[in-house]
This record gives C-alpha cells, structure tokens and sequence, in this order.
C-alpha cells in the first residue's frame, strides 16, 4: 500500500486500516470499558462497606430498587467480564501490539491492514453487546466471570441466567472471533515483515511479548469458544454437555449424562492462559520502559525471553488449580500443584532481572518509569500469595475466599493496569505527536500505588478469616461482623483511588489536544519507532525503511576509555556496528 | 437524570484537576523528567517503602483476631496449618527483602546527576543460574510437602479408621444432610425420586437407604471419628465450606463427590480456646455498639455472638447465595450417639 493514497475522513479515523489510528481505537474503547467496569466496582464497594445504607448515587444508577442481591452479583460479574477481557486483553494487548508491532520492527503496516479493521470493530461490535447486556429487563449476566452451568445454563437459577447470559454469550463470541484475528496478524507480522537485520535476537523484549501472547491466545481463546458454543447449545437447544439429574423448582429437567467439570475445564484452559495473555504484555512494557529510563540494558535480555517462553508454556499446563476443590480426582490436583508451582521459577527470573537492571542505573523518572516500578513491586506481592492458591491442599481452606480476590487483582489486575499505564505514558508521544503532562502524571502515580496497596493489601487477610467472595453482605453470618470495618477502610481506599483515575482522564483527554509537541524521541530510546516522524501518515517512514544492526538495549554503552559510544548514552538500532565496537 | 448528574460531577472533577495544574503553571516546559524531579520522586519511592510496610504492618497487626482461630479444629487441618504457616512464613520474607531492594534501589540510583554514568551490565550467567536455582530448590521442597499433605487430606478410601459416613445435600438456598444409619452405608438416591418428604431423592427401593436419618438446620458430628462426607447437589453448583475444619469441596449436580476429616476439638473446647475468646468479645462489642442504635430506632437488638461451627455455600448458586448455611455441633461421641439415636429413620418417616 502506497503511503500517499487519498483519504476521507471515514477511512483515516473511522474504518481506517492503519495500525496506528486502530491502536489509538482500541485504547479509547479500552478506556471507555475501564470507565465502565470501574465504576461498577465503586458501587459493590460501597455495598460491602454500608450494607444497610442507601445511597443516592447507586439508586441514581441503578434503579429505585437500589443494589438488590441480583444486581450485586450482576456488577460483579460484568465488572470481572469487562475488566478482563475487554480492558485488560483488547485494551491493553490490541493498543499496543498494534501500535508497536508494526513500528518497532520496521513494518509499513500489519500484514493485512483489513483484517486488523475488521478485528477491531468486531471487537467494538463485542463490547457494545456487553454494555447493552447490562440494561436488559431481566437483568445483567450474573453467575460470576466465570459463568459455571448450570447457574448460568438454567434462565430458572437466577434472573440473570435469561436474556443478560445470551448476550454475554455471543458477546464473547464475537470477542473471541476478533482476538483471534488480532492475534494471527501478530504473528504472521512479526515473523514475516521485519526489517533487513531484524533477526529475533534484536526484536525488543516488547515484540517477544506481544508474540508469545497472541500464541497463547491462538492457542487457548478457540477452547473458550467452544465451551461458550456448546453453553448456548445447552441452553438453547436441550443438550446436556453440561447438565445432569436436576432438579429446581419442584420439577426434574429431562438433562441427563453432562458435567459442569467439562465446563470448568474448557473454561480454565483459557481462563488461565488468559491471565498471562493479560500480563505477558504488561511484562514486556515494562521491560522496554525499565531499560530505557534507566540508560542501562535490560538485564538478563535472553533469560527475559526464555522466562517469557517458559511462563507461556507452562501457562497452558496449569488451569486444573482453578479446580482443586471442584471434585476432580485429587491425583489431577497433584500433578496441577506440581506444574502450577514451577511457574514461581520464571516469574522469580523476570522480577530478580527488573531489580537488577535498577542496579547502578541512572533512573529517570518519567511517569512512564514509576508505572513500571509500581508494575512490578505489585507484580511480586501479589505473585507471592501465588504460592498458597497454587498449593493445592492450601487452596482448600482459601479456595473462592477474598483471598483469592486479592491475590489476582493484585498480580494480574493492578500490575497489567500499572504496566498498561507505564505503556500510555511512554508512547503517547508516538500516538499523538504530543506529551502528557507530567505532573499530573506524577501524582496519578502516587495516589493510584498507594491506594492499591490500600484496597488490596488489607483484603487478604478478609480471606484469610475465610468470608467468601460474592457474598451480597455478611450480615447472615456474625461470625464476619469483625471484617466490616476492614471493608469500610478497603471502600475508602478504593473511591479514592476511582476518583485518582479521574486525574489520568483529564490528562489524557486534554493532552491529545493541548498537550506539549512531542519532539521525534523524547525518552531517548532505542528502539526503531522512535526513528519515524512524529506526525502520523500510512506507512510509518518516509523513503526507505531504516534498517537496522545491533540490538535495542545499547544504553550507556562505553568504549575502552570508558567514554560513552558517540558522545551519547543510547545508540539506536539503526546504528551500524562502530570500529571496536563489540556486538552484545 | 440523576444519573447524568453524577456523572457531569465527575466530568467536572476531572477538568478541575487540569485546569488547577494549568493555573499552577506546571502545565508548561519539558514534558521529560529533569534531575530535580529525579531527586523529589527518588525519594517519594523511599516513602511508598514506608507506606507499603506502613500498610502490611498494620494489616497483619490490625488483622490479629479477625482471622481464622490459629487451632484447626481437624486432624487433618493441622498439617495445613503448618504448611500454611510455613508457607507464609517465606512469603512475608521474600515480600520484605524484595520490596527493599526494589525501592532502595529506586531510591539510590535517581537520576540526580547530570554526570553520572550508568554501568553497562548485560548478563551475568553466574547471577542468572544463582537465582534460577535457588527458586528451584526451595519449590522443589514445597511442592514435595504440599502434595503429600494434600495425598493425605484428600484421602478418602475405607482403610482402618471405621469411618461415619454422612450425605451434604445442597440446594438452593439450603443445606441437607444424610446419615448413614446402622449399617453405615447410604443408600442410592438421585433427584428423579424426589417426591413429598423425599426431598433428598433417596432410592427406598435400596436395602440401604431405609435406615438413613435425614437431617435438617444443623448436623453433629462426634470428636476422634473420622467422617466422610459424599456431597451431591439438586439443582447448581455448590461448595461446601467448614474454614474451621479446613475442608471445602464443591457440589455438582450429577455427580458425587467426596472430603473427609476427623474433628479434634469439641464446639464447646473451641469456645473456650484463647483466640476465639479474643474473637468473640470482639464481635460481641461490635454487635453491641449496633444493637445500640438499633434500639435507639426502635428496633431489636443484636444476640450477642457465640461461636458455631459452621457450613458455607462458597460457590456462587443464586441470589441468597450469601445466606445459605448450617450449624455444626461437635461433641463427644456418647453426646453424638444420643443425638443420632432421637432422630428417625427415612423408612419411619416417609411411612
């Protein structure tokens, strides 16, 4: 494609084919979804903090009836679906594999510009589903994220199992079908559009990432598919895959022969890969931020990728740890703790690697930096309680416990959100030619890290008193009394860190607008994106494409006098071998 | 409306939030970290170390007596406790050597000097095989331990320790239980024979099933037997939950599925136990600081708390999921045997 063809409006910002405008579409729906889920978390909050207090906010946003038992659990879940998929995995993994891939290795466009539209408006056709299944009259899919039959197969469990499950249904189809595409074109991109002297040993820990995880997501989101296919079967056409001898309401169901454990299988063969299709991205963020506001090399760059590698395949290995309690046979849950645990290994590579490309660095801080940092201490407190919910006979007694809660939005949520964050303030300059504003990327920081830490750290030990998740309020039990004051501290924490967001909105928003003019490579990176023009056209560089010959870590590189190579501490990729120079 | 309203506020806090950096003036100049900022965020990292132990501090001391009583109230919970306590004992460790070293060297290595070279460190095979290594041995020794105690809590077969067999029926929003009566076997049941008092769908035409005593509301069992549990749900999936016993397994609908333990500590030993004092009076003062305005509102008042075992639904199963559980007694096995014996058999009570 010509990098000088004619566009209308249409076509440069609606049904546009250049990865760069679909990025930018990606992280404004991602965000618009976050808005959403986020939201929805701060009304539960308050549930669980004031069970007994009306509050004129939630009936303003949820009807007169206020938050009835349904509607708590229907915020919970589509708070997980939203936060999950539509944020977490479209959001974060489509911005930025569509905005670096193409760049950084020194592409013109993805491999087929047109399926990278259609993946991106099947996605926004997905996620506006999903927000129209939130309004519907018989109420919000609410059997939890994980939508186990047959509370979600039977429209007779609970009023949320009708028309809301549906369309979360075929939402999740439709999203599947397009992070799918998404993730094909990654591949064949990254494999077959590289630049002259692009050899896999010089791809930027960034592109390992997102390759690794579109394989993960070619590999597990197909199964997910067809565990959603076979749901809708059951509860529209009278199968039993999943269901057998029930019984509600007075009458028997003519299912026969199915299990909910084949449910729960196929869905942790993706749901648990899909935690690293969440984070692996986040990860190799991270890595590209540390390493360049820290002027030094990622260390470790070939240990990084192997841990990448292992992580992944072990990744699709473990999904029977969801399952220690579900009644498979307790051998399968030995054999789970064994694979499940040895992912501490990779995991401790990456974090003893991040601290030790801290070490002796000359560390700027750059909003995008501090996200970094924050990634991964986050990343470590929350990997650690990993070792508990990955032990089987220890999962026993915190199985589906707050515990559990804490343990992934900590590991998985907040730290992909921080890494995500690191990722918007880093390349909002190559997205809209223009700065964020860093003082407000300051405190965004420090509020969103602490309050965190506020929500998730005391929730922990709620789990460990054993209340369970999902309860509507404890009032039932006396034995939870105690916890209730834990739950006001963790809802205070949690509005002040929705409303710390709101600093990120208005940074954001503005910014695209008013923000400073970016100059050409602010950060003074490496890595090849940085070479191309700050105004946006299809094509990505004007005449050739530069090529490139050395890897993209050369910080602080000093020649045998200890003088820095050209006078400068990075040296592009872009950057022919000098005289003396060895190649790393 | 009102809706809308809410969220113009928040439109407006986010403009706000712009326009008093833009009055501040700091919305102007470089957009890049300068050595001044270096310094001042350096140093805020030493403070989020601060404020991060400040929280995990106050958590686990604040936490004390909310959490679960440190005795297991199972044999078998005992090996838990103690992989458990080992576990976390690592855990809080490594999380507070780690967390130092990650902002102490935030701290340290600020970009505060224009001048200052950062050392071009690569790789280092030594490092990397050091802590690939000793990750590997540590969790090698976990996981031995944790997958031998879970051989252990998980084993359900019939050796030698004459066990009591008891059916946990779950269906929304209520918990059932089944015993297995003088021969100590439950007869056959599936949810096609649920009709009238059947509600538990037991097969009469079983030689087995006429002896089984079902109960309702609360269950016994006696201190030093081991029991197994056969749970079966009607209708969604459910978990069975005991955290004071450390057992939980789910429900499902179709098929059975298993747990056991040997209860250690009568209800009324753990009344007594230091921990759960400690607990009890705490929740008794937050009852009674509510019953207060309760009364005040012309309400009744709170019972104050004493202490049950319990069983929980910890599987999402419908809208009174948070309100579905049963009280467990456990007592001497003479007091159990009494209990056991006033209750009627199925046979006598679907006559």
């Amino acid at each position: 494609m010509s990098h000088d063809h004619k566009q209308t409006f249409i076509t440069k910002y609606i049904f546009s084919q250049d990865h760069k405008m679909i990025a930018k579409q990606y992280l404004i729906t991602g965000i618009i979804m976050a808005v959403i889920g986020g939201f929805m978390s701060m009304l539960f909050r308050l549930q669980l903090a004031y069970p007994e207090q009306k509050f004129s906010i939630i009936e303003a946003f949820l009807g007169k009836d206020g938050m009835t038992p349904d509607m708590y659990m229907g915020l919970v879940t589509i708070h997980g679906t939203i936060m999950v998929f539509f944020v977490l995995t479209a959001g974060l993994s489509g911005t930025f594999s569509n905005l670096l891939i193409p760049l950084q290795i020194g592409a013109r466009d993805m491999a087929s510009g047109f399926l990278n539209m259609i993946s991106y408006w099947l996605f926004f056709l997905s996620s506006l589903l999903m927000v129209i299944s939130i309004f519907v009259h018989t109420g919000m899919a609410s059997a939890g994220w994980t939508i186990y039959p047959p509370l979600s197969a039977l429209p007779q469990a609970m009023s949320g199992s009708g028309l809301g499950m549906d369309l979360w249904l075929v939402s999740m189809a439709i999203f599947i079908a397009a992070s799918l595409l998404g993730s094909l074109n990654y591949i064949v991109t990254i494999l077959n559009l590289r630049t002259k002297g692009m050899k896999m040993s010089r791809l930027p820990l960034t592109i390992w990432a997102f390759l690794i995880t579109a394989i993960i997501g070619v590999v597990s989101f197909p199964v997910l598919l067809s565990a959603a296919l076979l749901l809708i079967f059951d509860r529209s056409f009278g199968t039993s895959f999943y269901l057998s001898d029930i019984f509600i309401q007075g009458e028997v169901l003519h299912y026969q022969g199915g299990s909910p454990i084949l449910f729960e299988h196929l869905f942790w063969f993706l749901g648990h890969p899909e935690v690293y299709i969440i984070l692996i991205p986040a990860l190799g963020i991270t890595s590209e931020v540390i390493s360049t506001n820290s002027r030094k090399p990622i260390f470790g760059y070939r240990a990084m990728i192997g841990s990448i590698i292992a992580i992944a395949f072990l990744s699709t290995i473990v999904w029977g740890h969801h399952m220690f309690v579900s009644g498979m046979n307790p051998f399968l849950g030995s054999v789970f703790t064994f694979t499940t645990l040895l992912i501490a290994i990779p995991s401790a590579v990456k974090a003893f690697n991040y601290i030790t490309t801290l070490w002796k660095g000359n560390l700027q801080f750059n909003p995008g930096m501090l996200f970094s940092i924050g990634m991964v201490s986050v990343f470590i407190s929350g990997g650690l309680t990993g070792l508990i919910l990955g032990d089987s006979a220890l999962d026993i007694n915190v199985h589906d416990t707050m515990f559990v809660v804490a343990h992934f939005h900590l590991v998985m949520g907040i730290s992909a959100l921080l890494g995500m964050f690191a990722g918007v303030y880093h390349w909002f300059p190559k997205m809209y030619g223009r700065m964020m504003n860093k003082n407000l990327g300051y405190l965004h920081f420090w509020l969103t890290v602490i309050t965190a830490y506020g929500v998730f750290f005391p929730m922990h030990f709620t789990g460990l008193a054993g209340l369970p998740r999902r309860y509507f309020n404890n009032a039932a039990f006396p034995l939870f009394d105690d916890l209730l004051h834990i739950n006001v501290v963790i809802t205070w924490f949690a509005i002040a860190g929705g409303i710390a967001q709101l600093i990120f909105l208005a940074n954001f928003f503005f910014s695209i607008f008013k923000g400073k003019r970016a100059v050409k490579n602010p950060w003074r990176a490496n890595t090849l994106e940085w070479t191309a023009p700050v105004e946006h056209f299809h094509g990505n560089w004007y005449g050739d494409i530069p090529e490139v010959h050395r890897w993209p870590y050369d910080y602080s590189k000093v020649d045998e006098n200890g003088e820095f190579w050209g006078g400068q501490d990075f040296t592009p990729q872009t950057e022919p071998i000098r005289e003396g120079e060895e190649e790393f | 409306m009102k809706a809308l309203f809410f969220i113009l506020i928040f439109v407006g806090i986010a403009v706000a939030f712009w326009q008093i950096v833009k009055l501040l003036g700091l919305l102007k100049g470089n957009q890049v970290a300068t050595e001044k900022e270096n310094n001042i965020n350096g140093w805020l990292m030493l403070g989020l170390m601060v404020i991060l132990y400040l929280i995990m501090s106050v958590s686990l001391y604040k936490c004390r007596w909310v959490l679960l009583p440190k005795l297991s109230a199972s044999l078998e919970g005992e090996h838990i406790d103690t992989l458990f306590m080992l576990t976390m004992g690592l855990i809080l460790i490594i999380q507070f050597i780690l967390q130092f070293v990650i902002f102490y060297f935030s701290f340290k290595y600020r970009g505060k000097d224009k001048n200052y070279k950062a050392r071009f460190f690569a790789d280092s095979h030594k490092l990397e095989m050091f802590w690939t290594i000793v990750p590997t041995v540590v969790l090698t020794a976990l996981i031995i331990y944790g997958i031998w105690t879970w051989n252990m809590v998980t084993d359900v077969t019939n050796k030698d320790q004459n066990p009591i067999y008891i059916e946990l029926y779950a269906k929304q929003f209520q918990w059932e239980a089944r015993y297995a009566g003088t021969d100590n076997i439950l007869g056959d049941a599936n949810v096609r024979n649920i009709k009238g008092m059947n509600t538990m769908g037991v097969d009469m035409t079983d030689k087995n099933a006429a002896d089984d005593k079902t109960v309702l509301k609360e269950i016994h069992l006696p201190k030093g037997r081991k029991i197994i549990f056969q749970l079966r749900s009607q209708d969604v999936l459910h978990s069975a939950y005991m955290p004071h016993f450390r057992a939980q397994m789910n429900c499902v609908p179709g098929m059975k599925t298993y747990m056991g333990f040997t209860p250690s500590v009568t209800t009324e030993e753990m009344r007594k136990n230091e921990d759960m004092v400690k607990k009890m009076k705490g929740i008794t003062e937050i009852r009674k600081a509510k019953s207060e305005k309760l009364v005040a509102s012309g309400e009744d008042a709170l019972d104050p708390y004493e202490f049950d075992y319990l069983l929980l639904c910890n599987k999402i199963c419908g809208n009174s999921h948070y309100n579905m559980q049963m009280k467990i007694v456990v007592e001497s096995e003479a007091d159990f045997n009494t209990w056991l014996a006033s209750k009627k058999t199925l046979a006598q009570v679907l006559k």
